[in-house]
């Protein structure tokens, strides 16, 4: 008898990817629709697209999702997660949706430690207005708006979301992957699992920031994306975990030393 | 008078550039002009599009739903628009790399082969030039002369080799619907 | 002068450069992008221009607040999901009396909506999209021509009153490139005793919209009343197309317009003597010209591309005197002139009048 060894997963949609080719959204999106099968939470699971490339999520996730307005995800989420405590809930956000405009209900939802899991798509610019310039662009990047490249002066330096959310009390698990190779991929998978996992044993606020390519904006080729990401991208930005609460405070307790 | 153009093909094909330079050539030649770009999300999937209106009188929808000729450079592009083109109109396509045949046969139809006449000069990427002297020799919108002026000015080159192989490119075009007839 | 192709996002950029706008701030929102993209590279190269791309549409207004207290010619320019978070600033400034331009793209809605053009924000600008007891100049231009000209005299008329002045187009407008003549605009008249810039030796100044108590916001309130009038008196803009021999008006703005003018050419070759009546300030709108038309005309068409909003300020203003009759689309449609044009052979009839008068 033959094994099936792959397939679409059961909390993905039948539906074709709008997304350009390259594009690291419709990578991520496969990734927490295998988790979701896998954690087997399909049916308690509600979702949140954000205004920006992935605003049409709810045509790919098979699960109950409601759109927020831009940069509001995370206190819709609130909204949700507050009446219905037992249920699963995500916000998916891009840079713009959760850096720029919804910086503030970003930062208040992981404060208050909302038991939330976020998945941060950070791609250096605004994807679907047709490339921007990001809170979280490269020094010296050039986009429609900074025609000259990011300059500190004018517009200030990439802002560091998973590493200023780390020193939020409120968080529990935060790690920065990325989806250019097949091993991040599977890094990045197990990183949501993780998110995810910590909520159903309520653990308090995930985020997963991912460093997606948008070769469409980037103006480069698929492959030329991923190069970018490993050269220039992680050097600003980091990978890893920065923040695993419920592990640091096992090994406290086990009266190890944590970092 | 009031012509209403489509030009459509893949991002990249110069789509957007044809449809500004007859709109900056009308204008040149005096007549009330308007171009309208397709944007946002329906140019995501790689196709760009756009209308031109060229009129004698005030223009007030710059919108074509029935369009008096549709330029198209690629297959999906004859797909999406033969069937708005109104009846007797003309429909110019890219026959180098358009394989389907049109569907239409109530319309008036000019294959071009322009990407292998731009090949022929040099530069593939003058395909859209041809296609222009092929348009231009047919509807007369505008004289080569001023289209050719308004280009340049359009393009922003003043680099020579760039004006010549255009010149070139649209003169193919031009030439080759008179050696068809 | 020169005439140029250009597009609607860029002639408004341009316009507003010569008029002397150094300080732009805004936030990316389709279908406008071009006009921070284009402020960006021009604002560089202008001596002291600012551009600030801004956390959010809430930050922009705010920073042209700013702007506009310590003196510069400001603008910020979006549609329609941020222009609702730029209405907090909005009253703000109408409250602090501070000018500056506001420029609303509009596309479909409400919600996300789509990114198509659409005349849906006609209440949000006209009747006070944010709280309290205020009024600000709308303006809605129906051309490229006008999409300069206006944002030139959009400077101008904030100054003047010291009041925000939003210009309302909308998706179609800003992406359609259509020749214009910028026009050489009027050197800025605007007093220093209104700026802010520090005391220095002299007595110090507050602006504020903080009134505690009642009668003191009381009068407050009455002043800027007053202002409103008087812009309301000086101020109204309105066009009359072939309204001379009409036996039906036709009421309609901006892209509406523009649609409306193409079907009363075709009503009129169909022998339908239909002329326009296209209000250019919606804000003060031209009420008593509209009623005055009513006395000689007893049959209008309120075109919007919209469930109807503008037709209620058709209907104050003629104050049952004529028949008014309705055609509205929504969402993002732009129809053909054609399919007004049979709207409206539909829906009047030579002895009724306008059928479904309502
Ligand atoms: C209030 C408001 N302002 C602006 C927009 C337009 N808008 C839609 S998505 C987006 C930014 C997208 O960038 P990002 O969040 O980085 O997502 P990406 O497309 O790159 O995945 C913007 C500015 C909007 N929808 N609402
Ligand atoms: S524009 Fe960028 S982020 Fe958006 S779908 Fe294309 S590649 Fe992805
Ligand atoms: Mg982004």
């Amino acid at each position: 008898m033959m094994k099936k060894v792959f397939g679409r997963p059961r909390s993905m949609k039948k539906n074709i990817f709008h997304y350009c080719a390259g594009c690291g959204h419709s990578i991520a999106h496969r990734l927490i629709a295998e988790v979701i099968d896998e954690l087997d939470i399909r049916g308690i699971t509600i979702g949140i697209p954000p205004a920006g490339c992935a605003v049409l999520a709810y045509n790919y996730f098979d699960v109950d999702m409601i759109e927020a307005q831009h940069g509001r995800g995370p206190a819709t989420a609130t909204g949700i997660k507050r009446v219905l405590p037992d249920r699963i809930v995500f916000s998916y956000q891009g840079d713009g949706d959760l850096a720029a405009i919804g910086i503030a209900e970003s930062f208040h939802a992981a404060n208050r430690g909302e038991n939330i899991t976020v998945v941060f798509i950070n791609n250096a610019v605004y994807g679907m207005t047709g490339g921007q310039m990001a809170p979280t662009s490269m020094l010296g990047q050039k986009t429609t708006t900074s025609p000259v490249g990011r300059d500190i002066v004018l517009d200030g330096y990439p802002i560091q979301v998973s590493e200023i959310f780390s020193l939020l009390p409120g968080t529990a698990y935060i790690e920065r992957c990325t989806v250019n190779s097949p091993a991040s991929i599977l890094k990045t998978r197990k990183a949501i699992r993780k998110a995810f996992q910590y909520q159903i044993d309520g653990l308090g606020f995930s985020l997963v920031e991912i460093l997606s390519p948008c070769p469409t904006n980037w103006k480069m080729t698929p492959i030329e994306s991923c190069r970018w990401i490993d050269e220039v991208m992680s050097k600003s930005f980091p990978l890893g975990v920065l923040k695993d609460l419920p592990a640091a405070e096992q090994k406290q307790k086990r009266g190890e030393q944590t970092p | 008078m009031m012509v209403k153009t489509i030009f459509s093909g893949f991002g990249g094909q110069g789509v957007l550039m044809m449809g500004y330079a007859l709109a900056h050539g009308a204008m040149s030649a005096g007549y009330h002009v308007t171009f309208l770009p397709a944007y946002g999300a329906e140019v995501r999937g790689g196709t760009a599009n756009c209308t031109v209106a060229v009129s004698d009188d005030e223009i007030a929808s710059p919108i074509a739903s029935k369009p008096d000729n549709i330029v198209v450079l690629n297959a999906p592009s004859l797909l999406t628009f033969q069937n708005r083109l109104a009846p007797g109109g003309a429909l110019f396509l890219n026959s180098s790399i358009i394989a389907v045949e049109p569907s239409r046969h109530d319309v008036r139809i000019f294959k071009i082969p322009s990407s292998e006449l731009a090949e022929k000069l040099g530069n593939p990427r003058t395909a859209n030039t041809v296609m222009m002297g092929a348009f231009l020799k047919i509807t007369g919108l505008v004289p080569p002369d001023i289209f050719l002026s308004s280009m340049e000015t359009v393009m922003g080159s003043k680099k020579k080799s760039v004006i010549e192989i255009n010149h070139k490119a649209f003169a193919a075009g031009y030439e080759f619907l008179k050696i068809a007839e | 002068m020169n005439k140029v192709l250009m597009q609607g996002n860029k002639i408004i950029g341009e316009a507003a450069i010569r008029a002397g706008c150094r300080f732009y701030a805004g936030y990316p929102i389709t279908p406008q992008n071009e006009i921070p993209e284009y402020m960006s590279e021009r604002l560089r190269q202008e001596e002291g221009g600012v551009f600030i791309q801004s956390e959010s549409e809430v930050a922009a207004i705010h920073m042209v607040i700013g702007a506009s207290a310590a003196g510069a010619r400001a603008m910020t320019s979006s549609s329609s999901p941020g222009i609702s978070l730029k209405q907090e600033g909005i009253s703000s400034m109408a409250a602090c009396e501070l000018p500056a331009v506001i420029i609303n793209m509009m596309r479909g809605g409400p919600g996300l909506g789509n990114i198509s053009a659409a005349q849906g924000d006609y209440f949000q600008a006209t009747k006070g999209g944010g709280h309290g007891d205020y009024r600000i100049i709308v303006l809605g231009p129906d051309s490229a021509q006008e999409l300069a000209d206006l944002t030139m005299e959009a400077f101008d008329l904030a100054d003047r009153y010291r009041t925000p002045v939003m210009i309302l187009a909308d998706g179609m407008m800003g992406q359609m490139m259509e020749p214009v003549i910028f026009k050489t605009p009027k050197p800025r008249d605007y007093p220093e005793s209104f700026i802010m810039k520090g005391a220095g030796a002299g007595k110090s100044k507050i602006i504020r919209g903080l009134i505690l108590d009642p009668l003191d916001m009381e009068e407050h309130n009455w002043t800027l009343d007053r202002k409103y009038q008087v812009i309301a008196q000086n101020e109204t803009r309105h066009e009359l197309y072939k309204a001379d021999d009409a036996e039906l008006i036709l009421v309609a703005y901006g892209t509406g317009a523009r649609i409306a003018k193409g079907a009363i050419k075709r009503l009129r070759d169909l022998g339908l003597r239909a002329g326009l009546f296209r209000p250019i300030t919606l804000w003060p709108f031209p009420t008593n010209e509209l009623r005055d038309l009513a006395k000689k005309i007893e049959n209008f068409l309120v075109f919007e591309m919209s469930t109807g909003k503008m037709v209620e300020d058709v209907r104050l203003a003629i104050q049952g005197r004529a028949r008014i009759g309705f055609h509205g689309r929504p969402g993002g449609v732009v129809p053909t002139p054609v399919e007004l044009a049979n709207v409206v052979m539909r829906k009047y009839d030579r002895k009724e009048g306008i059928i479904d008068h309502y």
